[in-house]
């Protein structure tokens, strides 16, 4: 499937993933993330189960400290 | 648009700002001088000597509550801003509350997860209101790595990158710049874009 991660298309051999074998695959091991799929926020909790399909639009946000 | 329209039409616009550090005092003061109608801003520090380097307070005001010297200093550029000041540890009911009336939120706190935090109230408790985050803005020089990016309500500005550490301290150079791109982002959303 390709994908639109982080505005950017991605290939994945897989037909769909779920959020948590996607971080798994681009080693996204950071703490605090924010995370979309199609502009629609996906909890913590929902990772193991949210999955991304052919098409969609991935945003993982990476909230760095500092302001 | 000519100057007088656009303090026009931002002297009947409120912009919530949560935090009052580098980020939140810095866009605070720019929305300021370009004649924005309110300020609700919020923060529960105070003024120590190592945050001049960066945040928009002078050196008298150093042991003053943030959130109070910033009225002051936000009144000392142009006093026709109504600023509403909250002396306040913010959460999810806080943000919710003070922040109902205004047309677009700038998150401006140091901490990630407070940054989690207002990013899922705002998203999922607030529906129409655009929130400006910043993200990443340490250290100096790499000025082609800041950025802005938006996701529907969300905005986002910074560098993606850069964590403060000890050896990449935040400095007034890059985090003026993103405290000015967010300020520029809320702009960007209540005047349209410039063409």
């Amino acid at each position: 499937m390709k994908i639109i991660l982080n505005n950017t298309e991605e290939q994945f051999s897989n037909q769909e993933m779920t959020i948590a074998e996607l971080l798994l695959k681009k080693k996204f091991s950071f703490r605090m993330l924010v995370i979309k799929i199609n502009e629609q926020l996906i909890k913590k909790g929902e990772y193991e189960t949210a999955t991304v399909h052919d098409g969609d639009n991935v945003m993982v946000l990476h909230l760095i400290s500092g302001g | 648009m000519t100057f007088d329209e656009i303090r026009n039409k931002l002297k009947n616009k409120t912009v919530g700002i949560a935090g009052c550090g580098g980020l939140g005092s810095n866009c605070a003061i720019a929305l300021a001088r370009v004649g924005i109608g309110a300020l609700t801003i919020a923060d529960f520090d105070l003024i120590i000597e190592s945050n001049l380097n960066r945040q928009y307070y002078f050196f008298d005001q150093i042991g003053q509550l943030k959130v109070f010297a910033l009225k002051k200093n936000i009144q000392m550029v142009n006093p026709r801003v109504k600023v509403r000041a909250f002396d306040i540890r913010l959460c999810q009911s806080d943000i919710m509350e003070i922040y109902r009336t205004c047309d677009v939120i700038v998150e401006a706190f140091d901490r990630p997860e407070m940054k989690q935090m207002i990013i899922e109230t705002v998203l999922n408790h607030m529906p129409d209101k655009y929130l400006v985050v910043g993200v990443g803005m340490a250290g100096w020089g790499d000025n082609n790595l800041i950025h802005t990016r938006r996701s529907d309500r969300l905005i986002i500005c910074g560098d993606e990158k850069k964590e403060i550490s000890e050896q990449m301290p935040p400095l007034a150079p890059r985090v003026g710049i993103v405290a000015n791109m967010q300020a520029n982002a809320v702009l960007e959303i209540l005047l349209g874009i410039n063409e």
